[in-house]
């Protein structure tokens, strides 16, 4: 069992950090664009689209893990780039559950902006797509709070880190596969201590970003 | 004086509701069109039809003589030269500045041009203090006169109101109507469709005035005639206040 302060638990929660932040990153960048299109734009089956993508945010870890593990395995499609048991196919794994998380949260943004602000936004002639940037701004609160939803969907999961990134010491544990093997080995201190380590990164990333939720910097 | 806005046999459904039947009339460069009618005549409908926010079922809408839609892939070109306020305030949440340089950098002019511009309309607005507040710490009236300034601040030719001074007080109503004939008097060529139940306020800005009832509109006559001589037995009812909005 190691220390707490050890550089094995700084290197473990480093890439936490960088798995979950690189999901968030790419989840929100493909979700939030496309929950303002579906919230702001008419479409036959738009009401089928939203359900789904709320429907979505029970999709089991497992089922993400299981097809990005299909996807990369030897005999899966792009089996040949050799990514299972990497960060980088973790990253992908997460990022499937972040994007219909993301996606959700801005849908219900972008739809409760007033009425009265799109109007006045076409009315003084802005482009389609200058309506849709200037409402994603005016939204802007509830566009990082889909990120902290998704980063914390990200840094918590479990299963499909497991299941595409392995748990392989140096290389692909992350703190909640390491709480998940520690306890599994009786070291319930050291797993509760992880814990705290978890809550205390997730609170700090939580932080930064309701920092920019109040400034609008971004 | 030309044709700014025609409308002809213009209707207008949403499900069994006929919101505008039949409805044509003609408004001038150099005048202040108004459109009276109780709340829920198809007032604001009309607007939003002239500004292209709305497609009629039936009619044309014309600006400048050129027949107009709000489908045209180009309909956010012609609404460049057109400006709204609306009823309620209606501000971005960015700062006072900010709003008012918005309507000119979605049209990519130049950064000088727009600073020259916000300036002078801050300074009109009596707002240079607080020019990088949040727009939304302003009180009503200032509100709706940063509206108002960010929807002439391009200087389009056409302006259209939606009961654009209600519910203020009677200062900014003063500054605002103050502000309506400022944007008339700067150039000839522009016009203004002004939308509202307030008879007192038609009677102060419009040249000519439009009764629209239960989606119709049924007399259209110069101030003078409008108040004085009426054609239809219930404007003349509602000029007398017989008839309460």
């Amino acid at each position: 069992m190691a220390d707490l302060f050890s550089y094995d638990v700084l290197q473990v929660t480093l890439l936490s950090l960088y798995v979950s932040g690189c999901a968030t990153m790419l989840g929100s960048s493909i979700g939030i664009p496309l929950g303002a299109l579906v919230g702001l734009k008419e479409f036959g089956g738009k009401g089928a689209v939203k359900t789904i993508t709320y429907t979505m945010y029970g999709f089991p870890p497992v089922i993400s893990g299981l097809v990005i593990y299909y996807l990369f395995s030897r005999s899966g499609p792009f089996g040949s780039l050799g990514l299972l048991f990497t960060p980088t196919a973790m990253i992908f794994a997460e990022t499937l559950l972040v994007i219909p998380l993301t996606a959700g949260v801005t849908i219900t943004a972008v739809t409760e902006i007033d009425k009265s602000i799109k109007d006045t936004i076409r009315a003084v002639g802005a482009t389609p797509r200058q309506c849709v940037l200037t409402v994603m701004r005016e939204a802007w609160v509830g566009l990082v709070m889909a990120a902290m939803i998704g980063f914390g969907r990200a840094i918590a999961e479990v299963g499909a880190a497991y299941m595409v990134g392995g748990n392989i010491f140096g290389e692909t544990r992350v703190l909640t596969t390491a709480i998940m093997m520690e306890t599994r080995m009786g070291h319930f201190g050291y797993a509760l201590g992880l814990g705290v380590v978890l809550i205390m990164v997730a609170g700090a990333v939580f932080m930064f970003l309701r920092y920019l939720q109040e400034k609008e910097l971004l | 004086m030309t044709v700014a806005v025609e409308l002809r046999n213009v209707d207008k459904r949403y499900g069994d509701v006929a919101a505008v039947r039949n409805v044509s009339f003609v408004a001038e460069t150099g005048h202040v069109f108004g459109v009276l009618g109780p709340s829920g005549a198809g007032k604001s409908t009309l607007l939003r039809m002239i500004d292209l926010l709305e497609s009629p079922d039936r009619g044309e809408v014309l600006l400048r003589s050129r027949n107009v839609s709000a489908d045209a892939r180009d309909a956010h070109l012609i609404r460049e030269r057109i400006g709204m306020v609306l009823q309620k305030p209606v501000v971005l949440n960015r700062s006072v500045a900010n709003n008012l340089a918005y309507s000119m950098s979605i049209r990519g002019w130049d950064e000088k041009e727009i600073a020259k511009r916000v300036a002078q309309e801050l300074k009109r607005l009596g707002l240079e203090g607080r020019a990088r507040k949040n727009a939304r710490t302003l009180s009503g009236g200032e509100m709706q006169r940063l509206s108002f300034s960010r929807a002439t601040v391009y200087s389009p030719d056409l302006l259209l109101l939606d009961e654009f001074a209600a519910n203020l007080d009677p200062r900014n109503v003063v500054l605002l109507e103050d502000m309506v004939r400022s944007y008339l008097a700067e150039d000839s060529n522009r016009a203004v469709v002004l939308v509202t139940h307030n008879i007192f306020q038609a009677k102060r800005l419009c040249h000519r005035i439009a009764l629209m009832w239960d989606g119709e509109i049924i007399e259209v006559a110069d101030r003078r005639k409008f108040f004085e001589n009426p054609d239809d037995e219930r404007t003349a009812a509602f000029v007398r206040g017989d008839i309460a909005f």
